[in-house]
């Protein structure tokens, strides 16, 4: 099965994306790996038959969080990390510890999840069309709560960059 | 249905029965794959020949006319040129970046033309959600200019490289916006099913194009302007503003890099053409029942042809934005107008029930001016009031 084989390439490209991420010590170097390990997870939605998740996630993560990223290191300060400074964080395991919880919820999650007993659904004829039937009536109030939220915090962040003028002076135009 | 109009259907499928049958989609695909690298890479190179022979009769002079007769094979020495070129590498660039922006930026362009249908049933591949995809694509160039520009260790390049990412961002709502309607309209974001959306005729053989509807004229006009921007070209080549800085990010920058990302950059722009002709011109649909003896993908071609004429046009015609106006007209004129076009084309899915003498016209008429007038008062409020008339005074 050719789509069994493309599984091992895209597992590869988003676990190495991802370490190197952690362990690079250019910060660009790693925002970027970090944008390689999202287009290896589209590329493992794809490989699942989810045309509708995988684009979105290109679209989403590598358009636009990676963009955000590399935008965050540029104005904030420079890339490299400080010469004497240490790659790890001083109390790793607290990291292994969180990163150990998540993955036991995971597949305590999977393994009672009763899609593993159900048979592989047969190819849907227009699943971009049923997502979309599904968020517009079904789910229609969560997208418009989260589309409000992302408003809110894009005003927020309208707010807090803007630039008060001086309090003396009139504002000019 | 002549032959000529699936010729290359034909041609392909008389390729693969060459191959075992296992084989053959492989087959298939591999075949259109290098059909489109033809295609487009000769575009490519006919494009940069028209393009300088079209500026340079614009601004009265000839262009190239060294090279062959007329100066055709200008391309040819051009290709040359740039590949014998040294590649010169900053010594303090980051080599490995500076080395793999050309390739990000070049070959996501290339998928993108795979779910064009540039004929009937001639798309490389025919996906549930092909728009998706190309736009899903395309977000890959934005990271490959912030490589180039910040790999070259340049401040110029760095200024360039985000000049150009803000400049695609902003310019990217705009381009998706408005292709809302058409998928609102068709019902589908597959390009195949949008392309048959647009098939039938009506009023004595008068395709029914996106493009003849007042949202589809509006959409039509916003989409090319925005992918003259997201494509970095005049008016909007702010971030290869030499004037100002030397090249953006491609000035560190030399021989077949650079080439390549001048590749890019066109194919680009063809990828996009052949977008807007999908969704607003019918794609290789005839315009008129009684042309419909012509094959598809000359339908295609033409249309094609013309929008990129268009584009070569608007380049020898209109100077160069500054950056505050180039972002102030995405966003405070180019957005607003594509989310009002957006409720016009729910107003005319609305008429479209109409039942009256000359609801035609009627329908139509009162789209357009839901569009028209805030076209014309966005307009005027953003240019503010005329400054007083200038007096001249001329030497005696």
């Amino acid at each position: 099965m050719p789509n069994e084989l493309a599984f091992l390439p895209c597992a590869v490209v988003t676990l190495a994306g991802a370490v190197a991420a952690m362990m690079l010590r250019n910060l660009v170097h790693c925002a970027l790996c970090a944008a390689g390990a999202f287009a290896g997870l589209a590329a493992l939605y794809l490989q699942l038959d989810a045309q509708f998740a995988g684009f979105a996630q290109l679209l989403v993560y590598v358009g636009a969080v990676a963009i955000l990223i590399v935008f965050t290191i540029i104005l904030t300060r420079g890339a490299d990390l400080r010469p004497g400074a240490a790659a790890t964080s001083p109390a790793p395991w607290v990291g292994l510890l969180a990163a150990g919880l998540v993955v036991a919820c995971l597949i305590g999650c999977l393994v009672s999840s009763p899609s593993l007993n159900r048979l592989p659904a047969a190819t849907a004829d227009a699943p971009v069309k049923s997502i979309g039937e599904q968020l517009m009536n079904q789910y229609v109030m969560p997208l418009e709560a989260i589309g409000l939220l992302l408003t809110a915090a894009l005003l927020g962040a309208v707010v807090i960059a803007l630039r008060e003028p001086p309090k003396s002076e009139p504002p000019t135009r | 249905m002549n032959g000529l109009d699936q010729v290359f259907v034909w041609l392909g499928h008389w390729l693969a029965s060459w191959f075992p049958v296992p084989a053959q989609p492989l087959v298939l695909a591999v075949l259109a794959m290098a059909g489109i690298i033809t295609v487009f890479g000769t575009c490519f190179a006919l494009t940069t020949i028209v393009e300088r022979k079209t500026l340079g009769r614009m601004q009265n002079r000839y262009g190239p006319n060294r090279v062959g007769p007329c100066g055709l094979l200008q391309p040819i020495a051009d290709a040359v040129k740039m590949l014998i070129k040294e590649d010169i590498v900053p010594f303090s660039a980051d080599k490995t970046l500076h080395y793999l922006a050309p390739l990000v930026l070049t070959v996501p362009i290339w998928l993108a033309f795979a779910v064009l249908p540039f004929g009937r049933n001639m798309s490389a591949v025919d996906l549930n959600a092909g728009i998706l995809f190309f736009f899903a694509i395309g977000s890959a160039s934005e990271l490959a200019v912030f490589m180039a520009g910040w790999s070259s260790q340049n401040k110029y390049s760095l200024v360039g490289a985000m000049r150009a990412i803000a400049q695609m961002i902003s310019y990217e709502v705009p381009l998706v916006l408005s292709t809302v309607p058409v998928l609102m309209l068709a019902g589908s974001l597959s390009l195949n099913d949008i392309v048959a959306a647009q098939g039938t005729f009506t009023y004595g053989g008068l395709a029914r194009w996106n493009a003849f509807t007042p949202w589809g004229l509006a959409g039509l006009l916003l989409f090319l302007i925005a992918a003259t921007a997201e494509s970095n070209r005049s008016p909007f080549d702010l971030p290869e503003g030499e004037s100002e800085i030397i090249a953006g990010y491609l000035t560190e920058y030399s021989g077949f890099k650079y080439a390549l990302f001048f590749l890019g950059e066109y194919l680009g722009l063809f990828a996009v053409t052949g977008l807007a002709v999908t969704l607003f011109l019918g794609g290789w649909h005839a315009p008129f029942q009684w042309l419909e003896w012509a094959p598809s993908w000359f339908w295609f071609g033409v249309k094609f042809g013309a929008l990129i004429f268009l584009f070569i046009w608007v380049r020898a015609t209109l100077p160069r934005l500054r950056l505050d106006q180039l972002l102030n007209f995405s966003w405070r004129f180019l957005v607003p107008l594509s989310l009002i076009n957006l409720l016009v084309a729910a107003v005319w899915w609305r008429t479209g029930a109409w039942k009256f003498a000359a609801e035609a016209p009627a329908r139509w008429l009162l789209c357009a001016a839901l569009i028209a007038l805030p076209f014309h008062w966005l307009g005027r409020a953003l240019r503010g009031p005329l400054p007083p008339p200038r007096k001249y005074t001329y030497a005696e």
